[in-house]
């Protein structure tokens, strides 16, 4: 709970943009305060609120959050070792409260899944405790901001403060020369593919930059066998 | 500012909802064993990254719809500013949180400052 609540901060002051983001983006308050409780995936909440109002089809947006949210799979087969002990219902629930921050704490602090059953508690209670704190910061703060959104002043540009959280996370993937190279091409692909209708420019970046990561790694390993 | 409450969008949000469960529940589902086929384990490694940047470099670098044609945007700086504490922090203790906090200070003291 002590690790969490040390980055809670930073969660709260996003939770507290997306809450503004919302509002501002012309949504009404019932959704705001629907989105902001229920979703509990910030990432995916700022690329679905363009997509909302634009009037996108549901499928796309769906589809857009699915994407956005991929890196949540590869967590969760990362995760799946630590929880497969629980029933249905409870995975469901780790599953929905695990965040990036959860993910990167909670693997750091457990490198191993192998646990007797005492430790298994031990990695339920830090999840709960973990997970307490992230969703009371996030969902607090998000209903602060649809509350207040009327009082900040847009020029301030705090929606920024997301990107710059995304960045930070960003960074902390960062950690093979493949992967810089995977940002890389994906940010430069979004870009060049702007003009693709409903953020689908999202979905080729992610496919060229895994694509050519996978050409890379291989052709990197061809060589190494032959040197 | 706000708009009209419209089912379909609170439909959309649901199922949004039930996206964020799928995603991060995605392997927990079947309780059997299996794999993934050996491409697609090892694509998964680079795909996170991808998405993350796919989503916020059009936001750091363009102005709707069009890539940004000076270097006097308060947001250049900013992100130079706060991946630069992040790897000077090394992502040790609290170097998200420092990234956005960086970050934030630099792009609104040139924001509001400066007018960029």
């Amino acid at each position: 709970m002590r690790d969490s609540l040390s980055v809670a901060p930073g969660l709260a002051a996003w939770g507290l943009m997306m809450g503004v983001a919302m509002m501002k983006s012309g949504m009404s308050l019932t959704e705001s305060l629907l989105m902001g409780v229920m979703v509990f995936a910030g990432s995916s909440q700022l690329a679905a609120i363009p997509l909302l109002m634009a009037g996108a089809p549901m499928w796309v947006i769906l589809a857009t959050g699915m994407c956005v949210n991929l890196r949540f799979v590869v967590f969760s087969a990362h995760m799946r070792a630590y929880v497969m002990h629980l029933p249905l219902w409870e995975r469901l629930v780790t599953g929905y409260l695990t965040t990036d921050l959860t993910y990167v704490m909670f693997t750091k602090r457990f490198p191993s899944h192998e646990a007797d059953d005492a430790q298994r508690l031990g990695h339920q209670a830090y999840l709960a405790g973990n997970s307490i704190v992230n969703w009371t910061a996030w969902v607090g703060c998000s209903v602060l901001g649809v509350v207040l959104a009327n009082f900040i002043p847009t020029p301030w540009g705090l929606s920024f403060a997301g990107i710059l959280a995304l960045l930070g996370i960003l960074c902390s993937l960062a950690s093979s020369r493949l992967r810089v190279v995977s940002a890389g091409v994906a940010g430069a692909a979004a870009v060049a593919a702007f003009a693709l209708p409903f953020k689908l420019n999202v979905l080729v970046a992610i496919a060229a930059a895994v694509a050519l990561c996978l050409i890379l790694e291989e052709s990197g390993r061809v060589r190494q066998e032959a040197t | 500012m706000t708009g009209e409450t419209d089912l379909w969008t609170l439909i959309t949000i649901v199922a949004l909802t039930a996206v964020t469960v799928l995603t991060r529940s995605f392997f927990f589902l079947s309780s059997k064993p299996w794999r993934l086929p050996h491409w697609a384990q090892r694509g998964l490694q680079y795909a996170p990254i991808a998405a993350l940047s796919a989503v916020i470099v059009p936001e750091m670098v363009m102005t709707q719809g069009h890539l940004i044609t000076t270097w006097q945007d308060a947001r250049l700086f900013s992100v130079a500013a706060g991946a630069g504490w992040y790897f000077w922090r090394k992502g040790a203790g609290q170097a998200v949180l420092g990234t956005i906090v960086v970050g934030m200070v630099v792009y609104l003291t040139l924001h509001l400052g400066l007018g960029w």
